[in-house]
């Protein structure tokens, strides 16, 4: 180690703050790169604790049958709520024609608004924010709802109107 | 003298930044699928999950492999570590 300074060598202020700020900006942007690449691990992480998660749970079990209604309580147009699995979850039936029936979970997709049945529009309207859904499938129709309405199967015992599971997603058809 | 400060030379900082660049918007990609791929799940559709982790995977390999190619520059331009 040398004592003194060599005076035509390097300035103090350089031996002092031997960072290059040129090379100091690369380097930090460089380790932002670096910072975003662990984000995108952390990201891929995520991804696939969502997909184990989703095939440890596996298929749902059978949800059981419950009767919901009589066939002749409801006429033509008009809609019952009942609740089916659980007493927390509200549903509404629908008697779209003299043999078909159709019933979705009462929640709109978007913040859990209850939807009602609008007969003039034959339409499932969500008053928070002017959602809309079909009668038919419970695909939406228009508004913010990101998804379509959860819909009920209901099969027809003889007169009883039995809720027999919740199917997910928009499939034409679903009716009694 | 490093690449790098090579009077005429522009070094490894472009490429640098070409890279950053396109990091971020893999990224952001991510971010929308992994939200896109929750919301699914929660949803019932759990049919989309694998193929959304798939996707990623390989998004997270372009990131990681623009980061070496970075890394490779550097170790060629002699660049501060």
């Amino acid at each position: 180690m040398k004592l003194f300074r060599d005076r035509r060598s390097t300035p103090l202020w350089r031996d002092e703050f031997a960072i290059d700020q040129a090379d100091e900006r690369y380097v930090n942007r460089r380790q932002f790169s670096k910072f975003l690449v662990l984000t995108s691990l952390g990201m891929l992480v995520g991804n696939v604790m969502i997909a184990v998660r989703s095939w440890l749970r596996g298929a749902p079990p059978p949800l059981p049958a419950a009767p919901v209604a009589t066939a002749s309580e409801i006429p033509v147009g008009a809609v019952k709520l009942f609740n089916y699995p659980t007493p927390q979850d509200p549903c509404i039936l629908v008697r779209v024609a003299a043999e078909r029936f159709v019933a979705y979970s009462q929640k709109c997709t978007h913040l859990s608004c209850a939807v009602y049945y609008e007969a003039a529009e034959k339409r499932l309207e969500c008053p928070c924010h002017q959602g809309y859904f079909s009668v038919e499938d419970g695909s939406v129709l228009q508004g913010p709802p990101p998804r379509p309405l959860p819909r009920v199967v209901i099969e027809q015992r003889g007169e009883t109107l039995v809720a027999t599971g919740i199917e997910t997603g928009a499939r034409p058809g679903g009716h009694a | 003298m490093s690449a790098g400060s090579r009077p005429g030379s522009r070094g490894p900082g472009p490429a640098l930044d070409g890279a950053l660049a396109l990091i971020a918007v893999l990224l952001i990609v991510q971010m929308w699928l992994l939200t896109a791929a929750l919301e699914s799940d929660l949803a019932g559709h759990h049919e989309v999950v694998w193929p959304a982790a798939i996707i990623s995977a390989v998004i997270f390999a372009a990131c990681g492999g623009l980061y070496l190619f970075v890394e490779g520059l550097d170790r060629e331009a002699g660049r501060p570590r």
